[in-house]
């Protein structure tokens, strides 16, 4: 065991460091300037190391190292090199790994640089948890799917370009046989996009009504009838967690406000209550800390095989995790718990300067259980594959 | 950078896994424990050859000259196994005189303790649930001992005793010294003895220790007992897995019941994650010491309290049978109570967390 990432690192590191303070001082960054800054890290390697240069990425050699760094670093800087979570994070990889030639290049570079937006339309009224069970339709006519159907809970559809999207191409084949995975333009005729209020009062996600809504026939990834295949690879990346630094600037925020709040006429964090919960907590986000480094050196050191349990793991965890942060938080702004989260604490995520922040927080993370793969079936792939744990009863397929 | 164990720590661990399996068959386990002396001498001269008594012993001195990390995981295994004898108090003691013995005693006493063939032990707590150095009320004046010391590791059996002292000294006190009596403390966990160590006037000698020694024991002895519980907790998941996977009821395993699945998945998630916490706390006592003692705390509340939970998990998902002193499952959650409680419950330990973060 040796912690320490060595000179060379270190040096990567400070040269990262010194490049998101100079970007820093310009901050906040407008749309065009935000692209400008990630252009320049790509060129510099900071970003989409594992991407071709033909497609937009910078073509570096594996380092897991070095992409932590810039993760922890550019995190840190709260710079916005985080595009939307359905594009870069789930179908750019996707896309690498199975799709066609001429729809990488099509479709990555102007998803690496911001300018097209995805929408994940997996969901449907009738087909949450058990997503095989889904019906919207997409027949060929042509040269052109018809798609017909409901998807819901689509988030950022408003704001999209694409879909990523799986439909029924073989009404005749079993449950999971019959699925495509599609791409198609949201801006067109036939496709409806009504926004769903959360709870928390935003409007991040909706529903999409599509009536003979079109896409070519060749935008489809992988085979017909292989969707539910491309869909696993793609929740592969939904799944993965981000690093342990976010984890900790969430409990810093709490902290933060431990220091601010009071509890009969004294600081919350002298508090001998708030001390315990928050100590324990300490020790759960220790807990993703270590595991995510546990994971870091298992991946830079070729042993993934020895993770293999606490990866299953990473989204309970974390979810449970960002929880009890919120709840805590929410205790802690005390009788400010009345009020509703403000217009900016919707537009910030995870607001931790403002009361009303905090209760967003509280709201906000109910999603968490629910959203990609809810809780209880992380805990039905936790017992079955990680304790070997029969499989639960389910509809024939 | 790598977290991870190397060969040679995996191979540790398999050697001790694999001594368990065969000197420690389930039967000799539970004669072990209902006899009640937590302790069989034949079993520990054998750990002895294979090297467990002394791990972290330097070289120079006849041991195997490892770090905390490694002891940590060889704990882990004692954990698993539940191995009965007296490892915490031994280890302890000798990490005690490496770090703060003189050149004389750690030539007097080292060698002998890493070969087995002396049995060391540490005296640390005293009533109304002291265990900080700071509180400590053992007087050592003139070379003679006076107080009370409580929940001493193998008391009985130990040639060496370190007496925690006020100030947070520590003195070395042999076996029978006049002026010292032992009483067996009939203690929960029965794989693990203590007794309580009265003192008026006993001779000892002094640890020309450096300031912060004790601290430092106290510190590895609760990295030793938070791996121990991650060893012990994983034990119980495997085993009430695979007791639920045979175990039928309305006609189908109970595993199939999906809130029995859930019940393990939840047990195993408090757990699994937490097993960076004791490797951390190791690697920092030997690298990182000035994170070392909060580390070290939140890993001890952290795991000795999820372990006991999960211990209470298993009993219940074992039914009836698991309410039974047959049951071994036992074992282990008596090993979860010991390890909560011995050098300071996760209370007591969540506050140093919040001191020593500054808050
Ligand atoms: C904030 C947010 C954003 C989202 N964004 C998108 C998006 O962009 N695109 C998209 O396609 N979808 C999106 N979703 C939808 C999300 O993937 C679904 O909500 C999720 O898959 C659960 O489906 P459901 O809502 O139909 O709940 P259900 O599947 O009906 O589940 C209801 C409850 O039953 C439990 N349950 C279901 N099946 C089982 C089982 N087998 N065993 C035990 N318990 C079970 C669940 O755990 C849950 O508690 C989003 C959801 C949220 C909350």
């Amino acid at each position: 065991m040796d912690l320490s990432f060595g000179p060379e690192y270190e040096a990567y590191r400070a040269e990262v460091r010194e490049f998101t303070a100079e970007w820093s001082a310009h901050a906040p960054l407008s749309h065009e300037r935000a692209a400008e800054f990630r252009d320049r890290a790509t060129e510099r390697g900071y970003l989409y190391r594992g991407i071709p240069k033909r497609y937009g990425g910078s073509e570096r050699e594996f380092d897991a190292f070095r992409e932590a760094i810039v993760a922890e670093e550019f995190d840190a800087s709260g710079l916005p090199w985080r595009l939307g979570a359905q594009g870069v994070g789930m179908i750019v990889p996707t896309l690498l790994e199975i799709g066609e030639e001429w729809q990488r290049e099509k479709f990555i570079p102007g998803t690496l640089r911001g300018d097209y937006v995805w929408c994940q339309g997996y969901s449907e009224p009738g087909a949450g948890s058990d997503l095989a069970s889904l019906r919207s339709s997409a027949r060929l006519e042509g040269d052109e799917w018809v798609i017909n159907g409901h998807k819901i809970w689509t988030s950022d559809a408003q704001d999209s370009n694409y879909m990523f999207g799986m439909f029924r191409t073989e009404p005749d084949a079993p449950k999971h046989a019959g699925i495509s995975y599609l791409l198609l333009e949201v801006d067109q005729p036939g496709l409806e996009i009504r926004p769903l209020r959360q709870i928390d009062g935003a409007v991040h996600f909706n529903e999409v009504f599509f009536d003979d809504v079109r896409t070519p026939a060749d935008w489809i990834v992988g085979k017909r009838g292989q969707g539910w295949q491309v869909a696993r690879v793609n929740l592969k990346y939904e799944r993965n967690l981000g690093g342990g630094s976010m984890m900790r600037r969430h409990f810093n925020g709490l902290l933060e406000l431990a220091r601010r709040s009071e509890i009969d006429g004294r600081p919350a964090i002298q508090d001998p209550v708030t001390r315990r919960r928050l100590a324990e907590l300490e020790g759960y986000v220790r807990c993703v800390e270590t595991t995510y480094m546990r994971q870091l050196s298992a991946t830079a050191n070729g042993e993934e095989q020895k993770v293999s349990l606490p990866i299953l793991m990473n989204k309970l965890y974390g979810t449970d995790t960002r929880e009890k942060i919120a709840r805590l938080g929410y205790d802690l702004v005390g009788s400010d718990g009345l009020r509703a989260p403000a217009e900016e604490d919707l537009k910030i995520q995870s607001n931790t300067e403002t009361v009303t922040g905090w209760v967003d927080q509280y709201l906000f993370s109910l999603a968490g259980p629910i959203a990609a793969g809810s809780s209880n079936i992380q805990r039905n792939i936790i017992g079955e594959r990680g304790l070997g744990l029969p499989r639960d009863l389910r509809s024939p397929s | 950078m790598h977290f991870g164990l190397t060969e040679e720590q995996e191979l540790l661990q398999q050697t001790i896994r694999e001594f368990a399996a065969s000197e420690l068959p389930a039967p000799k386990l539970r004669a072990l424990f209902d006899e009640g002396s937590g302790h069989d001498p034949g079993l520990w001269a054998k750990s002895a050859e294979i090297g467990l008594a002394g791990l972290t012993v330097p070289e120079s001195y006849g041991g195997a000259g490892l770090e905390l990390l490694d002891l940590a995981l060889a704990f882990e295994v004692l954990g698993e196994s539940a191995l009965p004898g007296p490892y915490l108090g031994h280890a302890l003691a000798a990490l005690a005189i490496a770090e703060g013995g003189s050149e004389d005693q750690k030539q007097r006493w080292l060698p002998r303790l890493a070969s087995g063939e002396a049995i060391g032990t540490v005296a640390l707590a005293e009533r109304n649930n002291v265990w900080e150095c700071a509180d400590w009320r053992v007087e050592f004046r003139d070379g003679a001992l006076a107080g009370e010391k409580e929940f001493v590791p193998y008391a009985q059996l130990a040639d060496l005793t370190l007496v925690g002292t006020v100030g947070g000294g520590l003195a070395v006190l042999e076996r029978d010294a006049e002026g010292s009596r032992v009483d067996a403390v009939d203690g929960v966990d029965r794989t693990r003895a203590l007794g309580r160590l009265e003192l008026t006037g006993a001779r000892a000698e002094a640890l020309p220790a450096p300031p912060g020694t004790a601290e430092r024991v106290l510190d590895a002895g609760r990295v030793l007992l938070a791996a121990d519980s991650f060893g012990g907790a994983w034990k119980l998941i495997e085993t009430t897995a695979e007791y639920t996977r045979t175990r039928e009821q309305f006609g189908t395993p109970i595993a199939q019941f999906q809130s029995v699945k859930h019940m393990l998945a939840d047990a195993a998630t408090e757990i699994e994650p937490a097993r960076g916490l004791f490797w951390y706390a190791a690697y920092a006592w030997e690298r990182l010491p000035e994170e070392s003692p909060r580390a070290a705390a939140t890993a001890k509340a952290h795991l000795t309290d999820r372990a006991a939970d999960v211990s209470r998990t298993c009993v219940e998902l074992h039914g009836g049978i698991g309410f039974t002193w047959e049951c071994d499952v036992q074992f282990w959650v008596k090993r979860a109570m010991f390890n909560r409680t011995f050098l300071g419950a996760p209370s007591a330990q969540l506050e140093r967390v919040a001191d020593l973060g500054g808050w």
